[in-house]
């Protein structure tokens, strides 16, 4: 029986970037850029969905290099305002399993001739932390993650 | 000093070295004596113990000594599931908008300095 566990989390992360806040936007509001960094970091992407107005929705699956678990994405867009400001919730599943429902703002912000990015995620992370096998993918997965984005620094 | 909860920034700051990373990932394939992990590197055995401190303060790898020899294991729990997958999201929007600050680079529109 899986031990049910919830786990809230908010962390903001902030970047500044060359580009005038417009295309940066772009870069999020169209689907053959977004396709180019959003999900890269995943193998096998299968048929990316993407409605890009209030309402609508995105779908982005795919399976992590190596260990083949598929990962879904699910987004829901609730407020866009071009060139300024974007807020969607999304779900994430790790195979079968529902990891969590988070609520993702991006803001815009011009900074001189660039962009200030910030964006702010809401989280519940949800239970099925708890089976070993899982646990120990989590911490390899981690490492590998932090090592990648420590040498990218 | 067993029990002592680690902290994120001294588990970063441990990671930030790149032989304390390949110290970190051989432990990952299972646990080995300290001359087993000074073996590959090209370094004085106190320069190892230095870093294996750091690694053993950041929670992430502890040791215990058996005779004469001291073995190292990495600790799976370190963290909290819920702040590894915290912490994986996290890691997960920075490479991301590391990669979107690569393609807005990579399409800056000619002509412009």
């Amino acid at each position: 029986m899986t031990e049910r566990n919830t786990v809230h989390a908010v962390f903001t992360i902030e970047r500044t970037y060359a580009a005038a806040p417009a295309r940066v936007f772009a870069a999020w509001a169209d689907k053959e850029a977004k396709s180019r960094w959003f999900g890269a970091d995943k193998s096998a992407e299968r048929q990316p969905e993407m409605d890009f107005r209030v309402g609508g929705r995105e779908r982005l699956s795919g399976t992590w290099h190596g260990d083949g678990v598929l990962v879904r994405f699910e987004a829901h867009y609730f407020d866009i305002l071009p060139n300024e400001r974007l807020v969607y919730a999304y779900d994430m599943y790790l195979g079968d399993q529902h990891i969590s429902v988070s609520l993702a703002t991006v803001e815009f912000r011009p900074a001189g001739a660039g962009t200030r990015l910030v964006v702010t995620e809401q989280g519940t992370f949800l239970d099925g932390y708890d089976d070993a096998g899982s646990r120990e993918h989590g911490t390899g997965w981690l490492l590998e993650k932090l090592g990648n984005s420590l040498e990218a620094a | 000093m067993l029990n002592q909860s680690p902290s994120l920034d001294l588990m970063f700051q441990a990671l930030a070295d790149p032989t304390r990373r390949a110290m970190v990932e051989r432990l990952g394939q299972g646990p080995a004596s300290v001359s087993e992990l000074a073996r590959p590197l090209a370094m004085s055995m106190p320069a190892v113990m230095q870093h294996l401190q750091m690694l053993e303060a950041s929670g992430l790898v502890r040791s215990e000594k058996t005779g004469r020899v001291r073995t190292c294991r990495i600790e799976p729990e370190a963290l909290s599931l819920a702040e590894q997958w915290i912490n994986a999201r996290r890691i997960d929007w920075q490479r991301k908008l590391d990669r979107l600050g690569d393609y807005l680079d990579q399409t800056e529109p000619k002509g412009k300095s």
